[in-house]
C-alpha cells in the first residue's frame, strides 16, 4: 500500500494505492484454461488516534490496484495513520503513514 | 531577342531563383504552425499532452489517474536500475554527459563519426556493452524503465535537437521525414494521414493525437501495456494497426524517424514519463 | 470479526493493553456485505444492502464519472455531497456481473467525498447512492466503454 496524506485547516486528505490483483474469479488463465480463483480486497480501513475514520467495503468491480481518496476532520502534520485491508482469501496488509 | 536566347535567359533566371528544398528549420516552423493555427486555444507547450490537450472528458480521466500515477513503482525501479553499478564498478552516469541527468532533451543525436542517429535507448545499451554487460531488449522492460527515469530528470527542459546541417545529418533527417510522410501497410496510411491531416478527428472511437509533442512524453506508461514502452514500441503498434510490418528495435528507419519527429518538437518541454490509455 | 461477550468482559477484567491491541477493530460497523456483493441484479444488491430499492434521484448527489471510458478496467469515479447526516456512499454498476461495486461507511468525522477507480464490463449506468438521515438519494450516469480503434 502506498499512502499520501496531507493535513490542512483541520482536514486530512488521504490517497491510497493498494497493490492487489483484484481477481474477479471469472478470468481464464491462458495457459491452463482454468478460471483464476477470485482474490479481491473486501475491506479497507483507516484509523487515526484510535478512531476509525474510513471504512471501505469493496468487491470485484473495483479496479486492480485499488485507488481510494477520502478525507476526514482532524489530524495534523506528523500524526500517524494506520491503514489496513483484508481480502477474501484471508490475506491482510497493514501500513502506517505519517500525515504531511 | 531570338527564341533560343529567350529560353537561355529564362533558364538562367530560373536557376538563379532556384527552388530549394525547405531546410529542417523551415520544416519545423511549418509543422509547428500547422498545429498552433489549427488549435489556437492550445499553447505550443501543451501539445505534449497529446489527446488530453484536445478532449476534456479524456483529460479529466487522465488527471484523475495522475492523482496517483500508475507508473510510480516502475519509475522507482528505473531509478534503482540506473544507479546500480555494473559488475566492473562503473555505472550509467559514467557514459553520459552530466552523469545522465537532465539530458533526455538532447536525444536523438547524430554521431558524425559513425554516420548514424543515436537514440537514448541505443546509448543506454552501448553503455552496457562498453562495460561488459549484456544489452537489454529494446522497446520495453528494463530499458524503458531506465529511459523513463532519465526522462524524469529532464522534466520541463525544452527538446533541443541540434539542427541537421551536414550532408550526413540531412540525409538521416530526410530519411526520417520520408518515412513519416510515406503511406504503408494494407491500410495504406502514413503517419501524416492520421497525425497531421486528421488530427483531432476520430479513427473509429479513438481521437487522433497531434504529431507535435509526440516524443516529449516518452517512455510512456500505457494502461493497455501496464508497463513503460519506448517511442519505438509505439511505432510498432502504429505499424501493426495499418497492417504494416513492424521493424526491429533501433533499426535505421526507426532511428531516423525518431530523429525527424523529435526535431519537429524542438522547443516543447519534456513531460515524460507520462501515462496514456 | 465479532467476539463473544464473555471474552470481552474477560479482557476488561485482565486489563492488559496487549489484549486490547489484539482487539483493534477491523470493522466498526457491519461485516463485509457478502449477500449484497454477490447479488447479480441491481435490485437484489439494493435490497440486501439497504433493505429497500426506494431511492430518489437528487442533484445533491454529485457523481463525477466520464462519458466515454478511456479504459474499462480503470474508470475514475468520485461522489460527494453537501447533505447532512450521511451514513454511507455506495456505487453500483448496473450491467456488471456484480452490480454492487463499493460501499463507504461515513462516520461522524468522515467527509462525504470519495474517489476510486472501478471496472465496467461494458457500457453501463453507474449509480451513486447516498444514505443520509435514513433516506436513499441517488444519481446515475451512463458510461460508454469501447474497445477502441487505433488507440486499441
Amino acid at each position: 500500500m502506498k499512502v499520501k496524506a496531507k493535513a490542512k485547516n483541520n482536514i486530512t486528505s488521504v490517497r491510497v494505492l493498494a497493490k492487489h490483483p483484484m481477481e474477479t474469479g471469472r478470468r481464464i488463465d491462458k495457459e491452463s484454461g482454468e478460471k483464476i480463483p477470485a482474490k479481491y480486497i473486501q475491506e479497507l480501513t483507516c484509523e487515526h488516534e484510535g478512531n476509525v475514520v474510513f471504512v471501505a467495503q469493496l468487491g470485484t468491480s473495483v479496479s486492480k490496484n485499488p485507488y481510494l481518496a477520502f478525507s476526514f476532520e482532524g489530524g495534523k502534520k506528523g500524526d500517524a495513520l494506520q491503514l489496513r485491508w483484508n481480502d477474501n482469501t484471508g490475506d491482510v496488509a497493514k501500513v502506517e503513514a505519517k500525515i504531511k | 531577342m531570338n527564341l533560343l536566347s529567350k529560353a537561355a535567359t529564362t533558364l538562367l533566371l530560373i536557376s538563379l531563383t532556384s527552388v530549394s528544398y525547405a531546410t529542417p528549420e523551415q520544416d519545423k516552423e511549418t509543422f509547428q504552425s500547422f498545429y498552433t493555427e489549427r488549435f489556437p486555444d492550445i499553447s505550443k507547450a501543451d501539445f505534449g499532452d497529446g489527446v488530453y490537450a484536445l478532449d476534456q472528458d479524456a483529460r479529466d480521466q487522465w488527471e484523475a489517474m495522475n492523482d496517483f500515477p500508475p507508473y510510480e513503482d516502475n519509475l522507482e525501479e528505473g531509478e534503482i536500475l540506473f544507479s546500480t553499478p555494473f559488475e566492473n564498478g562503473k555505472n550509467y552516469a559514467s557514459c553520459f554527459e552530466n552523469g545522465g541527468e537532465n539530458i533526455r532533451q538532447n536525444y536523438p543525436k547524430f554521431d558524425s563519426k559513425r554516420n548514424m542517429v543515436v537514440t537514448l535507448e541505443l546509448a543506454i545499451n552501448e553503455c552496457r556493452i562498453n562495460n561488459d554487460e549484456e544489452p537489454l531488449p529494446y522497446k520495453k522492460g528494463d530499458i524503458a524503465k531506465i529511459s523513463a527515469y532519465m526522462a524524469s530528470t529532464s522534466e520541463g527542459s525544452e527538446i533541443n535537437i541540434a539542427t541537421p546541417t551536414s550532408k550526413a545529418e540531412l540525409a538521416a533527417y530526410d530519411a526520417g521525414k520520408q518515412y513519416f510522410y510515406s503511406k504503408r501497410g494494407q491500410l495504406n496510411f502514413s503517419c501524416a494521414n492520421c497525425h497531421i491531416q486528421n488530427v483531432g478527428r476520430k479513427a473509429r472511437s479513438e481521437t487522433l493525437s497531434p504529431a507535435l509533442g509526440h516524443p516529449t512524453h516518452f517512455p510512456v506508461y500505457r494502461m493497455k501495456w501496464e508497463s513503460f514502452g519506448t517511442l519505438q514500441r509505439r511505432f510498432d503498434t502504429c505499424n501493426k494497426q495499418v497492417r504494416a510490418e513492424p521493424l526491429p528495435g533501433q533499426s535505421e528507419a526507426y532511428r531516423n524517424l525518431e530523429y525527424f519527429m523529435t526535431y519537429m518538437s524542438n522547443g516543447l518541454p519534456v513531460n515524460g514519463p507520462a501515462s496514456r490509455k | 470479526m465479532a467476539i463473544s461477550r464473555r471474552k470481552f468482559i474477560n479482557m476488561l477484567t485482565v486489563g492488559s493493553t496487549a489484549c486490547l491491541a489484539l482487539l483493534s477493530p477491523i470493522t466498526s460497523w457491519a461485516a463485509w456485505a457478502s449477500d449484497a456483493f454477490n447479488a447479480t441484479s441491481p435490485d437484489d444488491a439494493y435490497k440486501n444492502l439497504f433493505g429497500s430499492t426506494d431511492t430518489v434521484d437528487s442533484d445533491e448527489v454529485k457523481l463525477k464519472v466520464p462519458k466515454i471510458a478511456e479504459n474499462g478496467g480503470a474508470v475514475p469515479v468520485s461522489v460527494k455531497t453537501n447533505l447532512k447526516d450521511v451514513e454511507s456512499i455506495t456505487i453500483f454498476v448496473k450491467d456488471n456481473p456484480q452490480p454492487l461495486t463499493a460501499t463507504f461507511q461515513i462516520s461522524a468525522k468522515t467527509i462525504p467525498d470519495i474517489s476510486t477507480r472501478i471496472r465496467l464490463a461494458q457500457t453501463s449506468t453507474v449509480t451513486a447512492v447516498i444514505k443520509a438521515d435514513g433516506k436513499l438519494y441517488s444519481k446515475s450516469q451512463e458510461v460508454k466503454v469501447t474497445i477502441g480503434g487505433c488507440g486499441g
